[in-house]
């Protein structure tokens, strides 16, 4: 892909994020930003790709290091973001229906 | 070795951007409580689908990447099952730190091994619009990196909330800055930074990482939720950046979506405490609140003392009673034992609700999670615009451990400092209830509160979760 292409899905996704986060309700901005940061951890495709690489590149082997560091600590927020989202979400509940006895 | 970028798969391609969707919609999910759950599992599955597309494309040195993948992933499991809630705003700058630290490591390992990531030209030379990439981003990435390291400490408690102020800070920093934009600028241009060697790369990481410190340093404790926002926006446009100089749409707009994100959290909090984002980020507003405060001390006035059989009583009585948490019932986990006091009022047939000023506590939401811990029910919980209308109609406020955020100097006093702000309006209840440590402490903005001295309110005067749970010992005791 060219520059252009990759900037244009950059601008896009920006609207995109821009109107999305405007509609999550205030009451989950922790949680929003406990699930931004998990996925911000994306940026585990770049250490990956070092750690392969290194691995079968001669003189590779600081960046595979470098690589596998960066796995190490996006795979820290991969699971703990998701992992404390999801305990952060199971404590949002409604209020408590009426008894079913009560129909 | 030819594993270019540029020769990735179809396939692939449309892989990372189905993760790239499903970030998306992770995000949407968030909308409302319900569809919550679903919307954190779809960012769970496009994570999966970016990671294992990528291993699929780059299948060599597996054992070493999964114990990598194992140990990050086994001490993020834990630390999420440990953590206390109110513990939230600190993990999240931590959180933080680790994407800015990973863009690092991802933007050195590419310059070290530029032919892997397929951005070298025919003669092997690392393409300019790369080295402005990687410029930029190891740059973010490492203003990231230190800055959450010094929120996670302030905000831990470990070091000072209270601003640090170097002389000639703002010379310093956009001295700094501008250093690190003209240094990307050469690095671009600089035929042996293209080989992959000289010094250019590293110079632009240290002071990037000092630039990370100095920018967050001055900014005082209940600023933190601007920064904690702003660093969170950082991480997303440092995973953007790398995302350019892989070509790789899943980052492209996983980073874009979380850059955005964090700004407009910046903007909100801004926006709830009437300050410009520039004057956050300039620091020096105001120490963090703590019981030092003198210049309460010396203002003699008169104020009503109650005590919590006063409190239970006036409650018990009344027909509505609105709770107005802020940081110190974060502080005094006061949250479990409100919520006893709650229930035991519904049972007595008072409406109870909860109001939540946008900027209460050290992070955007972080009063609502602390609820939803103590199983408060989400659809008791108002924000401010929701619920300030109805102060008015409404028996009594309980104001506990907020206190600027309920000061109508706001909305009069052209001079103070938090001129403008929107606030609960507190005042207008037919009497106020203001569990506060002690009547020396001032807010954090350092301004008397004229609420304390007003004749429809009693100060109770006590640690909040003592005082909330001697309320509790007489809505109890005075039950019959």
């Amino acid at each position: 892909m060219d520059f252009l292409s990759i900037l244009s899905i950059f601008v896009l996704a920006v609207f995109v994020g821009y109107y999305v986060v405007w509609s999550v309700t205030p009451a989950l901005h922790t949680p929003l930003m406990a699930v931004t940061n998990a996925i911000s951890s994306v940026i585990i495709v770049g250490a990956l790709i070092a750690a392969a690489a290194g691995a079968i590149t001669e003189g590779g082997g600081l960046s595979m290091w470098l690589g596998l560091a960066g796995v190490v600590l996006a795979s820290i927020n991969i699971f703990g973001g998701f992992a404390v989202t999801r305990r952060m979400l199971a404590m949002y509940k409604k209020k408590d229906k009426k008894p079913a006895a009560s129909k | 070795m030819e594993h270019a970028v540029a020769a990735t798969p179809a396939w692939a391609v449309l892989a990372y951007l189905v993760a790239g969707v499903l970030f998306i919609l992770s995000l949407r999910g968030l909308s409302s409580p319900e569809s919550s759950q679903a919307g954190n599992r779809n960012g769970m599955i496009g994570m999966l689908i970016a990671v294992g597309t990528t291993l699929a494309l780059h299948p060599t040195g597996l054992p070493l990447i999964i114990g990598a993948i194992a140990i990050g992933g086994g001490i993020g499991w834990v630390i999420a099952q440990r953590i206390q809630m109110t513990a939230m705003p600190e993990l999240v700058a931590g959180f933080h730190s680790l994407v800015g630290m990973a863009a690092v490591l991802v933007g050195c390992a590419a310059y070290l091994n530029p032919a892997a990531f397929g951005i070298v030209d025919d003669a092997g030379a690392i393409l300019a619009v790369s080295r402005v990439e990687m410029g930029l981003g190891v740059a973010i990435g490492a203003i990231t990196f230190s800055g959450s390291i010094i929120a996670f400490l302030k905000l831990s408690g470990r070091m000072s909330g209270s601003p640090i102020l170097l002389p000639g800070r703002h010379v310093l920093n956009l001295g700094v800055l501008a250093g690190i934009l003209i240094l990307t600028g050469v690095f671009a241009t600089d035929a042996a930074a293209a080989a992959g060697q000289g010094p250019l790369l590293w110079i632009i990481l240290a002071l990037s990482f000092l630039i990370g410190v100095t920018l967050i340093i001055p900014i005082g404790g209940a600023d933190m939720p601007v920064v904690i926002s702003m660093l969170n926006s950082y991480s997303g446009w440092a995973a953007a950046a790398m995302g350019f100089t892989l070509q790789n749409t899943a980052m492209i707009i996983t980073g874009a979506l979380v850059g955005s994100s964090g700004a407009i959290l910046s903007y909100i909090m801004c926006r709830a405490m009437n300050r410009s984002f520039i004057s956050v980020i300039a620091g020096g507003f105001g120490a963090d609140a703590g019981p030092a405060g003198e210049k309460g001390a010396a203002i003699q006035k008169s104020y009503k003392a109650g005590s919590a059989d006063d409190a239970a009583f006036i409650m018990q009585n009344a027909e509505s009673v609105i709770i107005v948490p802020g940081y110190g019932m974060a502080v005094s986990q006061a949250q479990h034992a409100l919520r006893e006091m709650g229930d035991l009022l519904k049972k007595e047939g008072v409406s109870v609700k909860y109001a939540i000023h946008p900027v209460a506590g050290r992070m955007p939401g972080h009063m609502n999670v602390l609820l939803a811990e103590a199983n408060v029910p989400y659809d008791e919980v108002f924000e401010l615009e929701d619920i300030n209308s109805e102060f008015g109609q409404c028996d009594v406020a309980f104001v506990i451990g907020a206190n600027d955020v309920t000061n109508p100097l706001a909305k009069t006093d052209k001079s103070s400092p938090i001129y403008g702000m929107p606030i609960l309006d507190v005042e207008k209840a037919k009497t106020v209830l203001f569990v506060k440590r002690s009547m020396g402490g001032v807010g954090y903005a350092g301004v008397d509160n004229p609420v304390f001295y007003a004749d429809n309110t009693m100060m109770l005067l006590a640690d909040a979760k003592k005082m909330v749970e001697n309320i509790v010992k007489g809505l109890n005791g005075g039950g019959h």
